[in-house]
């Protein structure tokens, strides 16, 4: 099966005044539909940065990048924001470990938000179905403060979801979860990649790592 | 899920600041609704004053414009006299449609109000002034039946003040004359309202001044030119030349350095509610930095948190201006009392207008000058990278 995200030598390089940090250096990295990938590392590794540039959150210093065999990044001039967007939209779905649920919305409306401003072409997933298929239907009118730290995420996810993404990408999702609440998440996940989707995770959570198909190590930036 | 009700809900959360927002905005389409109407109202007024007068041009004997002005819109004259002969020479003119004399008379009487006051009687002509103000309507009664009559006809308030019905009689106080109530009008809305008319001659009779007018009314014929025609009375001896236009013109110009300030006042409070808008949205744009970055993950595009921010902008704005406006319709009565205590002459009818036109305006006016507010925000805003807003917000 062909890679459905595929990225070589990919570059990051911040400045911190006249220091240069090397957050992501010449990192190689592709995955296919179904698979689910665990990026794990120390912290400051660069593992979120690497998801960030794989997620078309950030633009790489150098390297390319190619999503379902168009090249997003490949030498060429940083892409603006929109150019971003236009690209994220249809292709990923992102679950935060803070959750970043909008709190004067419901659970149904932040599902819904994402609709607001994007429809993808054949977009199968209905809110309530989501919300039925994550077990948390029976909170659909309520506000995210009225919800556990799980049933949040579960939102997150539901929200992710809405526009029928090819490419999952979780930032600690379980980070902010006790371990029943996390194992929840991982089996979700688990059944996401299952049905299909790529999912891209970093994790410090040994479990969660121990369920992808993939286990990639980040340090200093590099692949080890 | 819209970003209509993204953004309503928006300007729910945090409510007392989007009310006191509001209601500045509120505030300053009240000033400009109002002082829109005031403007309206008072030139309609002053116009259909000076149409009711019947005639559109006034003689009187030679003295201060200004005050012959004054005291014929209020129902006075000057305070000289002009020989009744003025009749002949003015209605020889071709250009002249009909003239009626007046003789405007007054005395003290001691038992009006707590310390007495004026009472004042117009002489008019029982056949030419009753044609040039058809539009008087009578409550009960009719006109006088001759210009010597010591018959009285009393405006509607005039009537009221007075008590007095028809059959009563009407004493002119130090004089010994007494008069018969013979008709009461209806009221007009015009300083009529307020007049108490006596057939001419009788007034010549009891205060002395036969052969003499304080003022001669002239309508012209139609397609005459004004200008050409005063000119000609102009060269009338001892004669002073008021025309309705000029009387307008010197009322209006009082009144327009007053408009100046009042209008500056009001583009003021525009600008303060303008700054009002800005700090709010942008302060809820920078309380919301994570959100937005959160939107732009999720597939926002710049335009549409532009959009967004923009949408909240004309929401306060819309809620603000309509607010305003049904405040000025619902005080438009209030404030008018308060001007016509402050103005020295004041129009009859209503002296605040705010009509449809005058509410769009000021609707529209504030809703521009809000989204020309929300600019800067929601360019704020729309330039937010979504990378920066969430680490910023996990930090």
């Amino acid at each position: 099966m062909n890679a459905i995200l595929s990225a070589k030598g990919l570059v990051k390089i911040y400045r911190r005044g006249s220091e240069e940090v090397r957050a992501v250096d010449g990192v190689d990295f592709e995955t296919r539909a179904g698979e689910m990938t665990a990026i794990i590392g120390p912290s400051g590794s660069g593992k979120t940065s690497l998801l960030n540039i794989l997620g078309c959150l950030d633009n790489p210093t150098a390297g390319t990048l190619t999503v379902g065999g168009e090249t997003i990044f490949g030498g060429r001039r940083e892409l603006s924001e929109g150019e971003l967007t236009r690209i994220r939209r249809p292709n990923f779905g992102y679950i935060f470990q803070k959750f970043h649920l909008i709190p004067t919305l419901t659970v149904e409306e932040n599902i819904a938000l994402p609709s607001a401003f994007y429809k993808a072409p054949g977009a199968a997933e209905d809110p309530h179905e989501t919300l039925k298929r994550l077990g948390i239907m029976q909170r659909a009118r309520h506000l995210p403060s009225e919800l556990s730290g799980g049933e949040m995420q579960r939102v997150a996810i539901a929200r992710a979801l809405i526009n029928s993404p090819r490419i999952l990408l979780a930032d600690e999702p379980t980070g902010n979860l006790d371990t029943q609440r996390a194992g929840e998440i991982r089996d979700i996940l688990r059944r996401l990649a299952s049905g299909g989707m790529a999912v891209i995770m970093v994790t410090h959570n040994p479990d969660l790592a121990e369920a992808a198909d993939r286990v990639i190590e980040i340090r200093d930036g590099k692949v080890r | 899920m819209t970003i209509y009700s993204i953004a309503y809900k928006n300007l729910l959360r945090k409510k007392t600041r989007t009310a006191l927002t509001a209601a500045g905005i509120a505030l300053s389409a009240w000033v400009l609704a109002t002082l829109l109407g005031f403007n309206r109202g008072y030139e309609n007024g002053l116009n259909r004053d000076i149409d009711n007068m019947g005639f559109q041009v006034l003689l009187t004997a030679k003295g201060c414009p200004y005050e012959a002005a004054t005291l014929m819109l209020k129902g006075g004259t000057g305070l000289r006299y002009m020989e009744e002969k003025m009749i002949r020479t003015v209605s020889s003119d071709p250009e002249v449609e009909a003239v009626t004399p007046m003789l405007m008379q007054g005395v003290f009487d001691p038992n009006k109000g707590e310390s007495g006051a004026i009472s004042a009687y117009l002489g008019v002509d029982a056949l030419t002034f009753p044609r040039m103000k058809s539009y008087l309507e009578f409550k009960q009664g009719g006109w006088f039946r001759d210009n010597t009559a010591y018959e009285a006809v009393l405006g509607y308030e005039a009537a009221e003040l007075e008590q007095r019905e028809i059959g009563d009689k009407l004493l002119i106080p130090g004089l010994e004359a007494e008069l018969l109530v013979v008709g009461i009008l209806k009221r007009s809305g015009t300083q009529d309202d307020g007049t108490i008319f006596l057939p001419i001659t009788a007034v010549q009779k009891i205060f002395s001044k036969t052969g003499k007018l304080t003022g001669l009314g002239i309508k012209v014929k139609k397609g005459t030119d004004m200008a050409a025609f005063e000119n000609k009375l102009y060269d009338l001896p001892d004669v002073q030349v008021v025309s309705m236009a000029q009387v307008k013109t010197t009322i209006m110009s009082l009144v327009s350095s007053a408009k100046v300030i009042v209008f500056a006042i009001a583009f003021i409070a525009v600008i303060i509610a303008m700054a009002g808008v800005i700090n709010t949205i942008l302060m809820s744009v920078m309380e919301r930095y994570g959100e937005i970055g959160i939107l732009k993950s999720m597939g926002a595009m710049p335009l549409d948190v532009f959009r967004l921010i923009w949408t909240e902008t004309a929401v306060l704005c819309s809620l603000g201006g309509l607010a305003g406006i049904g405040l000025s319709l619902l005080t438009a009565r209030a404030a008018e009392a308060a001007v016509r205590h402050f103005l020295p002459f004041t129009p009859n009818g209503d002296l605040i207008a705010v009509d449809a036109r005058i509410a769009a305006l000021a609707f529209g006016f504030i809703f521009a000058g809000g989204l020309l507010s929300g600019l800067y925000p929601a360019w704020r805003a729309a330039r937010v990278r979504p990378l920066e807003a969430i680490r910023g917000e996990g930090d």
